[in-house]
């Protein structure tokens, strides 16, 4: 049964027709083809798929496109206009800590949610933060050491 | 031989009371009022199918009545044809499977007569005159009319056979000993059918057939006794079946369902999930999604109706309120186990929340289960181990079983963090406490 | 040329942070239906070669004939080529090399291979060779300009300088008269130390759209009308499909098509999550064939029965029978599991098949291969089939298969609009070509503390008797005993034996690290028991071993000092090391780490020194054996892919753990200069983690572990191995 649905996302309004228990990550990926949001696990086990809903990190495979009716959503398209994205991002270059790059919209979205909530985290804030993270390249150091480095250009 | 005499008539009284001790009442004599036969029963109709199928043929009825019954789930081996049985019970004395009740006629019950098949039911005896062990709850279904035992029967028969022979049992002596089962059978088998209580309304009694004859609720709520039977003296207090813990559903205000709003009741029987009260998971998510969401609004009412009816019985290991929400920071709130928090923050954090509350899904939604307020914390581990699959009218509702590549030792310690963080008291659950449930799950 | 690459676009400049080199390029923003994809253009440029394309505005492409996939290629290849061309970095783009085996082949494979760390050292030589060739071009054409001698001209930045009369020309200006020069016959390469490009920390040029989500991977092509498919593959290894009941799965929303293809069934629908209900509701009975009820447990009976046979000899140095015959001998063999790769992009491929040719949007390792696999399935020529390369979302071996290209020809074929076939998680990870399971045993024997004699046979499946059958020969997988033969010490008597035994049903492939990968593991585990025989330190225990080897020893020198090594430790923490020289560069790892009473394992810290040769890229050096080394910790922490009835029990990350940022230790790793030729640097991380990591248990614990992964049930205090 397909639903018309509206969403806002990264500020815009969105119409599609999708089933109310089809999950946000591919209502994305496959209506609005917005494809930086990755399939990774599909089980909320990878993080591949992190949006913020309202704010905070929330695994897009598992999140029924009916319970975000209402909300903001902001992917990686568009996480650079908030000032935490636009620190990850740029953090992140400048740490060099992406390799193959596919978990990494996830990493980032996690990310600049901790940092929009607790803009210094210490190490267990960030392993409480990012631990849902998975990353096959195994850029977990230059993580860590990216999100310090945002965290303290924020101060600056 | 007059001393002789006394004594067998002293050993005969002696006897008779320990079994009237042992066996204690039975499921519904805690209502005590006038009983009449069935027959003559004018008030309603407690037995059958709901108005809307009256009028249906046998098979269609006897499907309703085999959900009602639940007899699927135990009948099936995940990812094997329905009703073709295999499903292992691992108990403490070694493995029972359950049998193929398709209609083939080699490995199924296709040669079964309708008294073959009624005997199977209502008194526990096999075809082949073999004692059934009580992990088929007969004893309940002995409640159950003839006429809604052969229908169920009718669908059997309708559906394809398949052929499939369930492995032996495993069971070590005295358990292998299936004779035994007569004599369980004679103390504990009421052998009785469903008789209405006059001083109950017409919704009460179907309620009660509902309950005690088809979903057989008691098999896994009432603690059982000495004998391995259901213990009525503490009728729905609630007991650990198949390393599961299946909670309180007597009337008791603080442990019970005394509490539950009927929306919540009905909510969580037929969708299995109630908000502030979880979602059904293990053996009651299966008995949702097979048995519970496919019952007629008026049944679930009707079930409803008997369950307030039923004394309270208090948990006292339960706590007497279930724990708030906890703090959205990790920083805050329980600290302790750094084992079982490393844990959660990799596994569980992303559905679960680090406050209980979900943000993906109410269904996820940790604050206010029993669950996690069980200080024994039986169903975390045991969802952690085994997790759960359901499919609910508003999709599908899912945990990974995390139990294959997580040690005992990271189980343990993330059931402990999770009862500590979200619940009332913490548990003390040791890497043995869950390798035991691990040996105690069904497949 | 009849296949074409996905774009390569320029968007915007970016400034490049390190070492004051800005960046220029970018990858593809949109592939497929949202722009026009660039084809490999060679009219009005400057084409010297098949790697360099300079146009009129100086715009320089570079054609890329290795794949990206995290490991940083495109940057070193571009800075290689960029070196000799003395091009201007800031207007160097990249673009995605179709596929031609005789353009592109990497030079060691004659293939169009990116794999075995591989790609720099092949390429080295040749693209060095092909920029200083297109640079005496440009160079010749300035010079018949002015008319000067070439010789008085130089360049720099993309701009031919003639010194003497303070005249310049740009490369954009030189383009089209340097098309008409001819090139130099042998040409001269640089100095190494007139570098300027190489050896820097240059920006790696893919990641400003990688962190942004306008990276282009195969999973996200997009095309006109194009449907998504779902597919369950027989759950059983070599298995068919038997009857399909698809009446409910047609009636889900959104679904299309249901395919049914002789060893898989497909769901196809508007979107995935139609395919995947489909997919779930449809009823499927597979005959599931002879290799239904095989286990895991037949697997290494087999495997263990097959490693007491002699093998073939692949080298024996010495007289070994006598060695072994005094001394103090020792004797071992270690098991390693199955394990599946897990890239985080899930396999996929996107066909679309048109009556008269076939055209594919993917990611992979192996183009060619693709491309002419897909062709048979297609029943088209091959140069009907057109593959359009992606980015790459991992690799780690699994894309040197063509097999996920191949499904999807044969789903694309039944319907005549695109179709993007994606694999759940699940499908992943239960349908790889699995790295093998090894038994590798070694026997040796210790004189004066030292080894006199070291016997080492390797058993397991040679994935390259089927990859490549003609490098297989004499009974000998080259790569199963690749760091066999290849052991970095003085062994006066030396032998090494291969026995080829295929595991029951299940399918085997290269997996990161490939065969050092339990060559390094055996070798290093039985160093270390080695040493505490001889009562010994296990670093200067294998110091007096590498006397012949001097940047071996250089590296374990260093790493020794780095690490702390020999500094005291609290109770049940330990160091382990590990030297290996795989993949031509030498590299020694030290790993601490704690193991508490019930076994449970922490990793506090990890060094690392690399002699990788000259380093192209220092960082990325830096990056690969970083994440190589977590690659490799984690199998040692918790791969293992087991087999019941026929069917692999693993299926997502819950039950196939992956090392996360909260287990992950420090890790520090040093790149030694170098002036030798480069070595490959993006497996050797991976072998290294699982041989120190268990040599620093061993130390903790006095346990000596022998199989992989880590069982921590024989790490609980009090056990003794």
């Amino acid at each position: 049964m397909h639903m018309a649905t509206t969403l806002t996302i990264n500020g815009e309004t969105k119409s599609f027709d999708a089933p109310p228990d089809m999950p946000l990550l591919w209502v994305l990926r496959d209506i609005l083809g917005m494809t930086g949001t990755k399939f990774g696990c599909g089980i909320a086990q990878c993080g591949a798929c992190t949006v913020h809903v309202d704010g905070k990190a929330v695994r897009s495979c598992v999140l029924p496109v009916s319970a975000v009716a209402n909300r903001a959503i902001t992917t990686i398209e568009h996480v650079g206009s908030t000032p935490a994205g636009a620190k990850v991002q740029k953090a992140w270059l400048d740490a060099e800590v992406v390799q193959c790059g596919y978990c990494q919209s996830g990493q980032i979205m996690a990310a600049a949610a901790l940092l929009a909530a607790t803009p210094n985290p210490d190490d267990s804030d960030i392993d409480a933060a990012m631990a849902g993270n998975i990353c096959r390249c195994g850029t977990y150091v230059r993580i860590r050491e990216a999100i310090k480095h945002a965290a303290n250009g924020r101060q600056s | 031989m007059r001393i002789l005499g006394s004594l067998v008539v002293i050993a005969i009284v002696v006897a008779g009371l320990a079994v009237w001790i042992i066996r204690g009442p039975g499921p519904l004599d805690f209502a005590a009022g006038p009983k009449v036969a069935l027959a003559d029963y004018r008030a309603g109709k407690p037995t059958g199918v709901p108005a809307k199928l009256e009028k249906a043929g046998i098979v269609e009825r006897g499907e309703y009545i085999a959900k009602a019954a639940d007899c699927m789930v135990c009948h099936t081996k995940p990812g094997e044809k329905d009703y073709s049985g295999g499903l292992a019970f691992k108990l403490p004395f070694g493995t029972l499977y359950s049998t193929n009740i398709t209609p083939d006629k080699d490995t199924g019950i296709g040669n079964y007569s309708d008294q073959d098949f009624l005997n199977a039911v209502q008194h526990g005896k096999r075809r082949d005159g073999a004692r059934l062990y009580p992990a088929m709850p007969y004893t309940s279904y002995t409640f159950m009319t003839d006429e809604d035992v052969l229908a169920v029967k009718a669908y059997l028969f309708s559906l394809p056979a398949v052929r499939a022979k369930a492995p032996d049992n495993t069971l070590s002596f005295p358990f292998n000993q299936r004779w035994a089962m007569i004599v369980w059978s004679a103390v504990f088998n009421p052998d009785t059918r469903f008789t209405p209580d006059t001083s109950k309304s017409p919704e009460w009694n179907r309620g009660a057939y509902l309950a005690e004859a088809l979903a057989h609720c008691g098999e896994c709520h009432t603690p059982r006794n000495l004998g391995f039977a259901l213990d009525n003296r503490k009728k729905f207090a609630g007991a650990i079946t198949a390393g599961w813990r299946a909670f309180n559903i007597s009337s008791d205000k603080a442990t019970g369902l005394g509490n539950w709003s009927d929306k919540d009741l009905i909510a969580y029987l037929s969708l299995g999930h109630a908000p502030g009260h979880g979602s059904a998971s293990g053996p009651m998510g299966e008995a949702v999604d097979h048995s519970f969401s496919q019952f007629a609004p008026e049944d679930i009412s009707s079930i409803i109706a008997y369950l307030r009816s039923v004394p309270p019985q208090p948990s006292p290991d339960l706590p007497a309120t279930t724990a708030p929400v906890a703090p959205a920071s990790h920083r805050e709130g329980v600290t302790a186990d750094a084992r079982g928090k490393k844990v959660f923050a990799s596994a569980c954090a992303s559905c679960h929340g680090w406050s209980g509350e979900s943000p993906v899904s109410p269904m996820a939604t940790l604050t206010g289960t029993w669950a996690v307020n069980d200080p024994a914390a039986t169903n975390v581990a045991q969802i952690v181990i085994s997790g759960t699959k359901r499919h609910t009218p508003d999709g599908a509702l899912s945990m990974p079983a995390f139990g294959n590549a997580y040690t005992d030792d990271e189980i343990a310690a993330v059931a402990n963090y999770v009862t500590a963080r979200f619940g009332a008291k913490g548990s003390k659950l040791t890497a043995k406490d869950v390798a035991e449930l691990r040996g105690q799950t069904a497949e | 040329m009849n296949a074409h690459n996905s774009v390569s676009r320029r968007a915007l400049l970016t400034g490049g942070l390190a070492g004051g080199f800005l960046l220029a390029f970018h990858l593809p923003l949109r592939a497929a239906a949202n722009e026009p994809v660039q084809r490999d253009v060679t009219d009005g440029k400057f084409a010297p070669n098949a790697f360099i394309r300079i146009d009129g505005t100086g715009r320089t492409v570079l054609m890329m004939p290795q794949v990206e996939m995290g490991q940083g290629t495109y940057t070193s290849i571009s800075a290689v080529i960029a070196e000799e061309l003395d091009a201007d970095w800031s207007k160097v783009e990249v673009q995605h090399a179709p596929p031609n085996d005789k353009l592109y082949g990497n030079p060691t494979f004659g293939l169009q291979v990116t794999g075995n760390s591989n790609s720099i050292r092949a390429w080295w030589l040749p693209l060095r060779k092909a920029g200083a060739t297109a640079r005496a071009m440009l160079v010749q054409a300035a010079a018949s300009q002015w008319g000067v001698e070439p010789a008085s001209c130089t360049a720099s930045k993309g701009v031919v300088t003639h010194a003497a009369s303070g005249r310049t020309l740009g490369y954009g200006e030189l383009a089209l008269a340097a098309q008409g020069q001819t090139p130099p016959k042998d040409v001269a390469v640089k100095d190494p130390k007139d570098f300027v490009l190489i050896g820097q920390p240059l920006k790696r040029l893919d990641t400003p759209d990688k962190v942004n989500g306008k990276a282009l991977y195969g999973i996200d092509a997009i095309l006109p009308g194009m449907k998504i498919a779902a597919i369950a593959n027989c759950p059983v290894f070599g298995g068919k499909v038997g009857k399909v009941d698809d009446s409910a799965a047609t009636k889900v929303a959104g679904v299309r098509k249901v395919v049914v293809l002789d060893d898989a069934v497909a769901v196809i629908g508007d979107h995935m999550w139609a395919a995947t209900k489909g997919l779930e509701a449809l009823k499927i009975e597979w005959n599931e064939g002879p290799n239904a009820e095989i286990t895991t447990k037949d697997i290494w009976d087999d495997l263990r029965k097959a490693s007491q046979k002699d093998g073939a000899v692949a080298k024996s140095d010495g007289d070994i029978a006598k060695a072994l015959a005094s001394g103090d001998r020792f004797e071992a063999a270690f098991e390693l599991p199955f394990l599946a790769h897990a890239s985080m992009e899930p396999i996929n491929a996107t066909v679309h098949v048109r009556p008269d040719a076939c055209e594919i949007w993917t990611g992979t390792q192996i183009m060619t291969r693709v491309q002419s696999e897909a062709a048979k399935a297609a029943g088209l020529p091959v140069d009907k089939v057109i593959v359009n390369q992606h980015l790459l979302g991992g690799g780690f071996g699994r894309k040197l298969e063509p097999d996920m290209a191949v499904a999807a020809v044969k789903i694309a074929k039944q319907v005549d609009y695109p179709v993007k076939v994606v694999w759940t998680r699940e499908e992943d990870i239960q349908h790889d070509v699995y790295r093998p399971v090894y038994r590798d045993q070694i026997t040796a024997s210790l004189v004066d503390g030292k080894v006199a004699g070291w016997k080492y046979k390797v058993a397991g499946s040679a994935v390259l008797a089927r990859w490549l059958p003609p490098a297989f020969q004499k009974g000998i997988d080259i790569d199963a005993i690749d760091a066999a033969v290849d052991a970095p010490y003085d062994f006066a008597n030396f032998h090494v034996e291969y026995v080829r035994a295929e595991p029951l049903s299940v399918p085997t492939g290269f997996w990161r690290g490939v065969g050092p990968n339990n060559n390094v593991f055996a070798v290093e585990c039985a160093m270390d028991e080695l040493a505490r025989k001889a009562g010994k330190d296990p670093i200067e225990f294998r110091k007096s071993m590498l006397t012949k080897n001097p940047r071996m020893l250089a590296v374990l020198n260093q790493v020794a000092e780095k690490s702390g090594w020999g500094q005291p430790l609290p109770p049940r923490v330990g160091r382990g090391v590990c030297v290996q020289p795989s993949f031509a560069s030498f590299i020694a790892t030290v790993v601490e780490a704690e193991i508490d009473d019930i076994g449970e394992i922490t990793l506090r810290r990890v060094t690392s020194v690399v002699d990788t040769g000259i380093a192209v890229n220092p960082d990325t050096v830096k990056a690969q054996i970083e994440g190589g080394l977590i690659f490799g910790l984690t199998a040692a922490l918790y791969g293992e892919i087991t087999i019941d009835k026929g069917r692999v029990q693993q299926s997502n990350f819950h039950d196939y753990r992956m090392m996360r940022i909260n287990e992950t230790p420090k890790i520090e790793v040093v790149v030694v200069k170098s002036g030798e030729a480069p070595g490959g640097i993006g497996e050797a991380g991976v072998n290294a983690g699982p041989p120190a990591l268990r040599n620093a248990i061993y130390a903790a614990t006095g346990v000596a572990l022998r199989r992989l992964p880590i069982d921590r049930k024989l790490l609980a205090a009090g056990k003794k191995a």
